[in-house]
């Protein structure tokens, strides 16, 4: 492996005055982080709230109607609708028309006071897991009772509390998993089709018929989007701190360099693809043949600890995986760098034979 | 191998998978002069000058370059040979004066030599003026210019041209070629694939690809004068007929229309071939007007390929 600082500099020189020209990959540098964080910063939202309901309210007394106005006060449902049997509300769920049915039943009163059953039911559509532990949050919901007259007070009615925060909780989960999930597209793309696109306009068996060594070809293509890598990074930091109040409770510094190691790791990925892919459009599908299980498996959307042991070992070798981890960590828990090192000597593994792959794969030849 | 000689290869083979590209070629080129390719395309041109770089590794056979190995030494190789691939292969994106400065970095040139270099190509390829334009809004004399400028940067030694004038005027054809004259003169060996009869003419010496096999290998005018066929033209009011009566006829080679003219290979073995011709006319009652003349290097071609060559695209 012969390195010339010379050659490697020219690759550099060039690939940054391409990059500088072609105004669509330079917006996709910036769009992307920006228009992504802003979209799922607000979207993605495992909080929900404004679920539509029915109520079949057979007692029809004050403390009926006081009990689905306090339910609406917790904000998980919304726009009650009335009906009268619970067969209607049934109706109602199978139809998709709402998500929570409330049926009271006519001797509702008289249930509360006895705390051997319970004074109402719940119907909840649970096809959804995320709405079903939602809804089911309702049944610990305390039932404040004004009225004192009747002075009911079972022991594990507690005063209602409007413990959701939605935006907040959610966007300090997901803007730092945000971070994984944008560099990972980005990052493989860039680097899978900067080098088939040589390929595709003929550049490639030029260069390869001059003294410029694979070696030199490959380092000089990665290090400018290592560097843009690490702008997206700042990007979406800012932006989860201004925008979503995100607390970097760890080192700055710490959170660039495990972005560092991630960044290196997805754009040696890039690497071997560009080498297995005969056009831009292989380039492409081959990424997100990789980009989904990074997305679904990593923990980014859905918690490690509830995979399958087989989902788990792929998950495992994701680079994205270990990312999850590190930046998590860094960002919400203050944990150093250090702290996590097996999770820094995974992506570094994974760097080391991705990369050596793509130059051993990479042949100055044709065939 | 003789020092003399710029490539040397033995039973040169290269098959992909059923199909043999190129098939047992010998080739003896020697230094300072310029090396023409003729053959249709998929003759195994590209394939066999592909392989003369090392960018492709032969089946059997063997090959030296300026004295190396190919492809085991082609890294050393590379440093002194310029390679001109059939399709535009600089970078569109970046300017003319970008893409010389790119080149000369990768061939490791020093600063100052970078500038000289760089200033002495644009000169002599008249790029000064397009220096700041894109390679991308050249027009296609222009980008076969800066081509041979990048691939002269370096004084190569060698320098091969695979197709290099496919997509450029008749103008620019000779302004290119009067250029590569000038590098044989300052001690370049050329070596230049084409389908043109003009081009293939105008080299010091030729090799004619058919099927990926060589079927004729010499000086222009040499294989013009040791052709094995006899060309005699026809002149007559009905040249359709006369194409008709003389085509599949045994002796006859080919039968091809200029104008209206038919022109007419006949077979060395048959002899006599203007009486031969008049004769077959005479005996389908058509007048015709039958006269010996000289083989051009189409003629060749067409001979030693056996088979009529395509419009425009020989």
């Amino acid at each position: 492996m012969k390195l010339s600082l010379t050659r490697l500099f020219a690759i550099l020189q060039k690939e940054v005055q391409q990059l500088r020209r072609d105004r669509l990959t330079f917006g996709m540098i910036v769009g992307i982080p920006l228009m992504q964080i802003i979209l799922f910063g607000f979207a993605i939202n495992t909080d929900v709230r404004n679920l539509s309901a029915a109520v079949a309210d057979q007692s029809n007394t004050q403390l009926s109607r006081q009990l689905v106005a306090d339910m609406l006060a917790t904000q998980v449902i919304d726009r009650v609708q009335h009906v009268n049997t619970g067969a209607q509300l049934k109706t109602l769920l199978d139809q998709g028309d709402i998500k929570i049915g409330i049926l009271i039943p006519a001797d509702f009163e008289r249930r509360l006071q006895q705390s051997s059953r319970p004074a109402a039911q719940l119907m909840i559509d649970g096809s959804d897991p995320i709405i079903l532990s939602t809804a089911q949050s309702l049944t610990k919901m305390s039932f404040n009772q004004r009225n004192a007259a009747k002075s009911i007070k079972p022991p594990e009615l507690f005063e209602v509390r409007n413990y959701y925060n939605p935006e907040r909780r959610s966007a300090v989960f997901v803007v730092p998993g945000l971070i994984g999930a944008i560099l990972t597209m980005t990052m493989v793309l860039f680097t899978a089709v900067a080098i088939v696109r040589e390929r595709e306009r003929g550049n490639l068996e030029l260069l390869i018929n001059t003294p410029v060594s694979t070696t030199e070809l490959m380092i000089g293509k990665i290090i400018p989007y290592i560097i843009i890598g690490l702008i997206q990074v700042a990007i979406i930091m800012l932006l989860g701190m201004f925008l979503f109040h995100v607390p970097v409770n760890g080192r700055v510094l710490d959170v660039y360099l495990a972005s560092g190691i991630f960044i290196a790791a997805n754009l040696s990925l890039g690497l071997v693809i560009s080498t297995v892919a005969k056009n831009q459009f292989q380039a492409m599908q081959l990424t997100f043949f990789f980009f989904l299980p990074s997305l679904l498996l990593s923990g980014f959307m859905f918690p490690f600890e509830g995979m399958p042991r087989a989902a788990q070992i792929i998950a495992e070798i994701l680079p994205m995986t270990h990312f999850m981890r590190l930046i998590r960590g860094i960002m919400l828990r203050g944990a150093e760098l250090s702290q996590l090192s097996m999770e820094v000597y995974a992506l570094v593994i994974f760097t080391i034979i991705t990369m050596s792959f793509a130059i051993l794969r990479f042949k100055k030849r044709l065939d | 191998m003789n020092p003399e000689n710029a490539i040397e290869s033995i039973d040169l083979t290269k098959r992909f998978g059923e199909l043999v590209a190129v098939d047992h070629v010998n080739l003896v080129i020697p230094r300072k002069r310029i090396f023409g390719f003729l053959g249709p395309n998929g003759s195994g041109k590209s394939t066999t000058i592909r392989l003369l770089c090392g960018l492709l590794t032969p089946t059997s056979g063997s090959v030296s370059v300026l004295n190396y190995r190919v492809p085991e030494q082609a890294e050393i190789l590379k440093q002194k040979i310029g390679y001109m691939t059939q399709r535009f292969s600089l970078y569109e994106d970046l300017t003319v004066f970008e893409n010389l400065n790119f080149m000369a970095r990768i061939y490791s040139m020093p600063a100052a030599q970078r500038r000289t270099r760089t200033a002495e190509v644009m000169e002599t390829f008249r790029l000064d003026k397009l220096a700041k334009q894109f390679a991308g809004t050249l027009s296609g004399g222009q980008r076969q210019r800066l081509s041979l400028a990048a691939a002269t940067l370096h004084r190569p030694e060698l320098l091969l041209l695979d197709e290099p004038t496919s997509a450029v005027d008749p103008q620019t054809r000779r302004d290119f070629w009067d250029n590569l004259f000038q590098l044989v003169d300052d001690g370049t060996t050329i070596l230049v694939s084409t389908h043109y009869m003009d081009e293939a003419e105008r080299c010091h010496n030729l090799a004619i690809l058919d099927h990926g096999r060589m079927v004729a290998n010499g000086e222009p005018e040499t294989l013009m004068q040791e052709i094995n066929s006899d060309v005699v033209e026809v002149e007559s009011k009905q040249p359709r007929q006369v194409a008709h009566t003389l085509k599949d006829k045994i002796h006859i080679i080919s039968v091809t229309q200029l104008g209206a003219r038919q022109r007419v290979l006949v077979s060395k073995q048959q002899g006599e071939a203007q009486s031969y011709v008049q004769q077959l006319l005479d005996s389908a009652q058509l007048t015709a007007e039958c006269h010996a003349t000289h083989p051009s290097l189409e003629d060749v071609f067409v001979t030693v390929t056996c088979k009529q060559p395509r419009t425009g695209d020989i």
